[in-house]
């Protein structure tokens, strides 16, 4: 899917609800295929006041929900409290231009933290031109000038007269008039939403337990399906003896999914044997009675000890440079102090907490998907791509999703759910258990990171490298040669790109059949990690306040090139800023007291900058606890500072969980880990008694903040390891 | 045939006696708001009331529950006023939101044991997963939740 082609021509379009209010949108609702009305995207405004403004992204936590609502409520000018939200469902068209497909309104995908960023203009637009036309019917059933009223509250007035109307009782007139294409928008310093503390707008649903994930959603006479997927990386189904699954109470149908070729691009990712049932239970009991002999596949002699020997073995020869500004070698050769080091990242499982699960409705040349999905768009491409079904015939409908982390981003379950539809004749709703998603996941890539730094005899960094050997997850790509497989794992761009004289990157890709994939800041995450504790550790080295030789490094407020996502410019003194912010509240440079240490670090990522100061009791590396977390964020203007707290909040026990305990391992071909008692995300015990966020106040355009806070809390926690015990953490997971 | 209660109502199952009481409530009763995390115990997203105490759902086979009195998140309270309901609001907890139905059962039934727990209470009892990291949140809405129910006590 391209960009959003959205042009002036087919913008705001406005018609009459059923009721006699105003709808306004992108244009507005199609009579959807199946003949539901639904809210396509728009504002609707009911004679009754009722205010529903449409979500088109999905919310897997980051608050979206809440935040996308709020752009387009401040430009209404509404009352929060009146507005309600409904989910958009994929909308998508033929590329006029050409082959392919396009967004039919906008984007509709999370991931990136590109929510925020990607719908600020077109939201606020689309509240501002709903309401200069309330306030142009208004003005047209008084007979005034419109430049006379004012809207607020929900209501035109018109202060001359004194005279108000509810929105609610012009939205038919207005629904009459064309919609402005440049609406006047307001300026920051009138925002009475954007900026101001929001909760979930779900809140309560959530908590009595009526919202709804994909998990809980139903269509008629759906049934329940499960997969027994080959547990080898590529194998395949040699043979299925069913009866006995056949005779299990409550079993339909078992269904042969074949899996994809290896190599090959993914569109399911293994070979399985489908068991469909009257029930989730009755399908399970039907798999573990599947008699199924595997073909363990190209892979089976794999295991995490052959792949970091294979990561080893790749550094010590020379690989592809990436990235080479100035005269590294000659630098290095001349350098007064060098410094070398080697970090290992291991794969990670997304583990949201509700596990894959999509229903699917195939009925002759349409089809039906409703599920938790980070990126609808491909749940269409894959459905198209499997059976052949043109993708203006695939409806897909968004839920609620528990948890997305990058594993919703690739929508297999939703094709694997319609293939067994398709098969089975009947609407069925797929449910993974946890072991399918803990064994069967797009894994963020695993890692082998050498990083050199050489100095002067004065002090300054003029030489620096970073080696990556690492299964990179830009593979199994048409037509992507593997010569480009870097770009997903070295951001070329990075800190200290460009800050330091004779900078080279090199990377090596490395064989392995384990699935790749985005994991929450892909390869930030790592890297981040590598980085900045090079930094401390360089730091250190050369005697010098960590934090202070960072400073030096990033230099002043201005503006440098970034061709990565999160570009075109990233701003070291941005960098600086949060560093600084988060060093000052989390008392860097105070005594800390003995057996502690206090960690810093900071991270661009995806347009925001983020930092921490991590401070830690430790015994040894091994016995430890994290006492506290103070964190800054300058994610622009925080259009929802709540949500921004709670990204960075939860952000950084999702990079504590993760550096504490988290790898997947690969013995045999197969993924070890099956559950959360081989895979321990962290639970409340690990959560330090003190946490503290603060929000740098910026003057710049809102970004997303899913992401930046994950990075930097890694290397800010074993920073304050080394800190308080001498140890430098150079391998991830830091319990063994 | 099993006999039980759901939330006050009465529920019989004759189905297999080994299916877990989570999928039940889910999938035969229609209840949605349990939910299913990882099937062994470990997450606590499937966290009911049985006779009021916190029971993960997703390991207790169905047979075991004759005669027995389940509380979903839909049957904690009338209204969804439970304190530990309100306190969740109020600190505004909830990421995606998923475990908390679980976490919010397991909360009100820590507080019927230890009404001013402490925070190593709180870690000790309060061993649900929450992907999101919400625990920050979690700790404090519970804490929020004590004091709720102590000022309800007084009056």
């Amino acid at each position: 899917m391209t960009g959003p082609v959205i042009s002036r021509r087919e913008f705001l379009q406005a018609s009459a609800t059923a009721a006699g209010g105003l709808m306004i949108g992108f244009p507005l609702l199609d009579a959807r295929a199946n003949g539901a009305t639904q809210l396509d995207f728009c504002i609707r405004i009911e004679p009754d006041d009722r205010i529903v403004i449409a979500c088109p992204n999905p919310d897997m936590g980051q608050g979206v929900r809440t935040s996308l609502p709020m752009l387009v409520a401040e430009e209404l000018e509404v009352d929060w409290d009146r507005v309600s939200v409904e989910q958009m469902p994929l909308a998508i068209k033929k590329n006029p231009d050409g082959d392919g497909y396009t967004w039919k309104h906008v984007p509709q995908g999370a991931g990136g933290s590109t929510s925020i960023t990607g719908h600020w203009d077109r939201l606020r637009q689309t509240g501002a031109a709903a309401r200069q036309m309330l306030i142009e019917a208004a003005a047209g059933s008084w007979n005034v000038a419109p430049e006379s009223c004012v809207a607020g509250a929900g209501a035109v007035h018109h202060t001359e007269s004194g005279r108000s109307v509810r929105y609610g009782q012009i939205a038919a007139r207005a629904a009459k008039l064309s919609p402005p294409q440049d609406p006047v928008l307001k300026s920051r310093e009138d925002y009475r939403i954007i900026g101001t503390p929001r909760r979930t707008i779900d809140a309560a649903e959530i908590v009595t337990g009526t919202a709804v994930y994909g998990i809980d959603a139903e269509i008629p006479g759906m049934a329940h399906a499960v997969i027994a997927r080959c547990p080898w990386f590529d194998g395949k189904v040699v043979k299925v003896d069913e009866r006995a699954a056949r005779a299990v109470p409550g079993v339909i149908d078992i269904v042969r999914l074949d899996g994809p070729e290896p190599g090959q691009p993914y569109t399911i990712l293994a070979a399985g044997v489908a068991v469909v049932a009257d029930s989730t239970w009755a399908a399970i009991k039907g798999r573990e009675a599947l008699e199924i002999e595997w073909d363990k596949g190209p892979w089976q002699h794999e295991t995490t000890a052959t792949l970091e020997k294979q990561m080893r073995d790749a550094l010590d020869g020379s690989g592809q440079i990436v990235r080479d500004d100035g005269d590294f070698p000659a630098a290095m050769g001349a350098a007064a102090m060098r410094h070398t080091a080697r970090y290992h990242s291991p794969y990670l499982s997304h583990a949201p907490l509700e596990p894959g699960n999509c229903i699917a409705h195939v009925a002759g040349d349409r089809c039906r998907v409703i599920g938790p999905m980070q990126m609808p768009s491909g749940a269409s491409r894959g459905i198209n791509a499997a059976l052949g079904i043109d993708r203006l015939n695939i409806e897909v409908e968004i839920t609620r999703l528990g948890g997305g982390f990058g594993r919703r981003l690739t929508t297999d379950y939703a094709v694997e759910a319609a293939l067994i539809s398709k098969a089975a004749g009947r609407a069925i709703q797929l449910q993974w258990t946890r072991e399918d998603d803990m064994q069967h996941d797009f894994f963020r890539p695993t890692g082998l990171h050498e990083l050199s730094a050489g100095f002067d005899a004065g002090g300054n960094l003029i030489a620096w490298t970073h080696r990556l050997a690492s299964a990179s997850k830009y593979y199994r790509r048409p037509n992507l040669p593997e010569t480009d497989y870097w770009k997903s794992e070295l951001y070329a761009d990075d800190f200290p790109a460009q800050l330091t004289p004779n900078l080279r990157l090199e990377y090596f890709s490395l064989k392995s059949g384990a699935p790749r994939g985005s994991w929450r800041a892909p390869a930030h995450t790592a890297n981040a990690f590598a980085v900045q504790s090079f930094i401390d550790e360089i730091a250190h080295a050369r005697g010098e306040d960590p934090l202070a030789f960072q400073l030096r490094l990033l230099g002043d407020s201005r503006e440098i090139d970034y061709s990565n996502h999160g570009g075109p410019k990233w701003n070291p003194g941005r960098l600086a800023g949060v560093l600084n912010l988060a060093a000052t509240k989390g008392n860097w440079g105070k005594p800390v007291g003995a057996g502690r240490g206090r960690g810093i670090a900071g991270h661009f990522t995806f347009g925001g900058y983020a930092a921490f100061v991590v401070e830690v009791e430790a015994v040894s590396t091994q016995d430890f606890s994290v006492t506290s977390i103070v964190g800054a964020i300058d994610c622009g203007l925080a259009v929802n500072p709540n949500h921004v707290i709670a990204q960075m909040e939860g952000g950084a026990l999702d990079g504590l969980s993760t550096a504490l305990r988290l790898a997947i391992n690969v013995d045999g071909g197969r993924v070890a880990q099956g559950n959360f008692d081989s895979y321990r995300l962290a639970r409340i015990g690990d959560t330090p008694r003190h946490m503290e966020m603060h929000i740098v106040d910026s003057p710049y355009p809102p970004c997303g903040v899913g992401e930046p806070p994950i990075p930097p809390l890694a290397p800010a926690l074993t920073n304050a390891l080394f800190a308080a015990t001498g140890t430098r953490i150079r391998r991830l997971p830091i319990l063994s | 045939m099993i006999r039980f209660k759901i939330n006050g109502s009465a529920v019989e199952h004759d189905g297999d006696g080994d299916e877990p009481l989570l999928w039940v409530i889910r999938q035969r009763v229609g209840l949605k708001g349990t939910k299913y995390g990882c099937g062994a115990g470990l997450c606590g997203a499937c966290t009911v009331h049985v006779d009021g105490r916190a029971k993960r759902s997703c390991m207790l086979p169905v047979s075991q529950l004759d005669g027995r009195a389940v509380t979903t998140i839909e049957g904690l309270s009338a209204n969804g006023d439970h304190p530990v309901q309100r306190a969740w609001l109020e600190i505004d907890v909830p990421q995606c939101g998923y475990c908390q139905a679980g976490q919010i059962m397991t909360a009100a039934d820590l507080l019927e044991r230890i009404p001013n727990p402490s925070d190593d209470d709180i870690d000790r009892l309060q061993t649900n997963i929450c992907r999101c990291g919400t625990y920050w949140r979690i700790r404090k809405a519970i804490h929020r939740a004590a004091d709720l129910i102590g000022q309800e006590d007084d009056r």
